[in-house]
């Protein structure tokens, strides 16, 4: 069966541009899925629901050429074992997604792998590898430096790594249960702290749901300064990600070049927009702040020296024969696998795997922007160390053509609560991958339930393949190259 | 034996004590400032020793005595090799004892007590940590063996101080040999001080750690005297490599004058040397784990070179 009878039944839904819904049965659940696999789409979330208001669903949101599909489907509750089929067979990504849904839902599907995901209250049995002379090296979830928790389980053979299961949860702080004790136009605070690093990129994609569904007409000025916000906020990602990559190759110099010119960019977004990190940046209707035209020219010329002295320091990451030798071939995550394991974003950009929703389905104002789609094929450390210069680039560019062009009016409308029941999605090209935030609206302006879904849930199990026949020390390197969210995935 | 000898004997102590967290500040100084940060305080190293000996230790449970013992062995180990090597006069109270391959095996001792501590808890990271140093161990010791058997030719004594009483005697002359010893040398130092390439001492992450992933377990008074053996450590191979080299400077006699001149040139030495250690440091990566027998074979041929140079070519 092909794609098109599913397209030409769905709904559409607002908010991000092309999202469509459709409601299926439990037979349709699994023949959509299979048609999605068929056609090279990819498992963008899995959430579910279980409240006394509205009764139990499951959904599932694809991502395809044309845009994004989202099925639902309504589950009975009752003693069953399993309540709805499992997806790990189709898109490897949904196991985990499976077992978040039972921990936060109670909703089982039929995937084998029952152990706890989120909920850590039972014993956790790690696939054992056997053999003459392998042993395992648990790692965390506390850790030498100051970063986030999480537990990898090694089984190596001398230094070789066999096998690395990882286990995470332990941010868990359910996010979504707060969202629903918030008013629905304020949820887009609790949305810019699910992942800290991708604040703009997870409240301008709640703001897009909530404006979709409440008929909000976004002033072109706020649409570009938001753009500028995501853009602004991936180059100080990559800045810092490319000094720590340096860095974890012994390369001190890196980090320390690196942090000057990220405390350049973040002083300068200060200066411009009363804010370091854009937390409170975008707001529902609009932007909090607009940008006066002399902060634009400083801004602008802070930009033009971050992407000078990036350049100059890609040349020297580029000729720096160590440096090489440690990001070239380190973590190999092919261009097949990554297609089977569905890796999305910046990784995926870096297997071979041309998804960019900024170029693929372009929101306002991306379609006027046409930033570059970045793609290497190489797949190991050095290709995403190179997606993440050449990107640094292409933003640098956006941000200064969309200073430029700024279209004069508001940055703010208003906006009202939108009715009960109404449903909306966002999606938007964070620094990371698709983010993508799944709202519904409750009575009197409340949110019956909120699911953010940042692109880790997907490339975190792509980690595992990648570390495979590397050594341990080549670990920290490879995991930073990835540099996955714990908080935007733990929930 | 006598009053000057024993006086010197006890300084050289004393100063490689005193100097050996002064060293490491300032190359890490260096390094900071190479790499355009603002640097950490010259006193640093004291300060963290002196907060560490105010602690209280905490030990695991399946600690053994093993495990309490070692710090006071690696640190004894390092003063003893401080004691022997001849870093201001040639003519000490212990340089009949000091012998350059019985250093080797100082080096050794405390580098097993180390390893043995470490996997004493039964750790992952103090296992691998062990594997790795016990790796880089054996492999930097025949290089710098090599390196003593060269300047033991050219002297025809393996006792450090002759030896280098010797090389500081000779008329200038410009020996290849030695030169390509040094750049050996210069590579053993690297590899056996836990420095870049071949492990980062600045790092935190567990799973690349040679050394610090040995000392994981340490706390409080214990952890500082380790600290300070690596400090040792570094200022004795310093110092090692200024007996071989640039011997110039240290006093060959038992004169207090010429004591006095050797202070201010082993200062002048060792801040070079410390902005050259810092300056490797900062222009390179850290080699992945298996390309430090590479690394450490070449230095091993450079020795070797510098051997067959010498015996063949006499130069």
């Amino acid at each position: 069966m092909s794609l098109r009878r599913w397209l030409d039944r769905a709904h559409s839904v607002p908010g991000a541009p092309s999202v469509r819904g459709i409601g299926v049965t439990g037979r349709e659940w699994t023949d959509i899925a299979r048609d999605v696999a068929v056609a090279g789409g990819r498992l963008l979330s899995l959430w579910g629901s279980n409240t006394d208001a509205a009764g139990a669903a499951v959904y599932a949101a694809f991502l395809l050429d044309e845009g994004a599909l989202i099925a639902e489907l309504p589950i009975s509750t009752g003693e069953q074992t399993t309540h709805y089929a499992g997806l790990e067979s189709l898109f490897p990504a949904a196991s985990r997604m499976q077992r978040a849904l039972f921990d936060l839902h109670g909703l089982r599907s039929s995937d084998p792998d029952r152990r706890g995901w989120l909920h850590h209250d039972s014993e956790y049995e790690f696939l054992r590898v056997s053999g003459d002379g392998v042993h395992e090296i648990p790692v965390g979830p506390v850790h030498a430096g100051i970063i986030e928790p999480g537990h990898f389980r090694f089984s190596v053979v001398g230094e070789k790594v066999l096998k690395l299961e990882q286990r995470l949860g332990y941010t868990h702080k359910d996010i979504e249960r707060r969202f629903t004790q918030l008013p629905i136009l304020q949820g887009h605070r609790l949305a810019a702290r699910v992942s800290g690093d991708s604040a703009v990129a997870f409240s301008w994609s709640y703001c897009q749901a909530l404006e979709g569904m409440s008929e909000c007409a976004v002033p072109p000025r706020a649409a570009w300064l938001r753009a500028a916000f995501l853009e602004l906020e991936r180059i100080a990602n990559h800045l810092g990600d490319l000094g720590a990559l340096g860095n974890d190759a012994g390369f001190a110099f890196g980090l320390a070049q690196f942090s000057r010119l990220k405390e350049q960019l973040l002083r300068a977004t200060d200066h411009a927009f009363g804010e370091r990190y854009l937390m409170n940046a975008v707001v529902p209707g609009g932007t909090r702040a607009d940008i006066a035209p002399a902060a634009a020219v400083t801004l602008s010329e802070c930009i033009g020296a971050v992407a000078r002295e990036a350049r100059v320091l890609h040349g020297i990451y580029e000729e720096h024969a160590g440096l090489r030798d440690r990001f070239m071939d380190a973590g190999r995550l092919a261009t097949d696998l990554a297609r089977q394991l569905g890796v999305l974003g910046l990784a995926g950009r870096a297997s071979g795997q041309s998804l960019d929703l900024r170029i693929d389905c372009p929101c306002v104002p991306y379609g006027d922007l046409a930033p570059a789609k970045i793609v290497h094929e190489a797949g190991d450390v050095a290709a995403r160390v190179a997606v993440r210069f050449d990107e640094l680039q292409e933003s640098c560019r956006l941000v200064g053509r969309i200073l430029d062009a700024l279209p004069p009016g508001p940055h703010l409308a208003t906006i009202e609560a939108p009715a009960a029941d109404s449903f909306g999605a966002g999606l938007i090209e964070g620094w990371r991958g698709p983010v993508f935030v799944a709202l519904e609206a409750g009575p009197e302006g409340s949110i019956r339930r909120c699911h953010p879904h940042d692109p880790s849930w997907q490339n975190w199990p792509a980690l595992e393949h990648a570390i495979i026949g590397n050594i341990v020390p080549d670990f920290p390197l490879i995991n930073k190259s990835f540099n996955l969210s714990y908080s935007g995935h733990d929930l | 034996m006598n009053f000057s000898e024993l006086a010197t004997q006890v300084l050289e102590i004393l100063a490689a004590l005193a100097a050996a967290p002064l060293f490491l500040g300032w190359v890490n100084q260096c390094r900071a400032w190479l790499q355009n940060r603002s640097a950490p305080s010259l006193w640093l190293p004291y300060r963290s020793i002196r907060k560490l000996f105010y602690k209280d230790a905490v030990l695991a449970q399946n600690a053994s005595a093993l495990f309490r013992i070692a710090p006071y062995i690696v640190f004894g180990a390092m003063t003893v090799a401080a004691a022997i090597i001849p870093s201001m006069g040639t003519r000490m109270a212990l340089s009949p004892v000091a012998d350059a391959i019985a250093l080797v095996g100082l080096f050794a001792t405390a580098r097993m007590f180390i390893a043995l501590a470490a996997m004493d808890i039964g750790t992952a990271f103090g296992s691998l940590g062990a594997r790795r140093e016990m790796m880089v161990g054996f492999l930097a010791e025949p290089a710098l063996l090599i390196i003593i058997f060269l300047a033991s030719l050219l002297s025809a004594t393996t006792a450090l101080p002759a030896i280098s009483e010797y090389l500081a005697t000779q008329p200038l002359a410009l020996h290849p040999s030695l030169a390509f010893t040094a750049v050996a040398f210069t590579m053993v130092l690297l590899a056996e001080n836990a420095r870049i390439p071949i492990d980062n001492p600045a790092t935190h992450l567990e799973l690349t750690m040679i050394h610090e992933a040995l000392l994981l377990e340490y706390s409080a008074r214990h952890l500082a005297l380790m600290e300070w053996a690596a400090a040792l450590k570094l200022f004795n191979y310093a110092c090692i490599g200024f007996a071989l080299f640039v011997p110039w400077g240290v006093a060959t006699g038992n004169g207090p004058l010429q004591i006095l001149v050797s202070i201010p040139v082993l200062a002048l030495k060792l801040a070079l040397a410390g902005a050259g250690l810092a300056l490797i440091e900062t222009l390179s990566a850290k080699l992945r784990v298996f390309r430090a027998p590479e690394f450490l074979a070449t230095a091993f041929l450079f020795a070797v070179l510098g051997l067959l140079v010498h015996l063949l070519l006499g130069a």
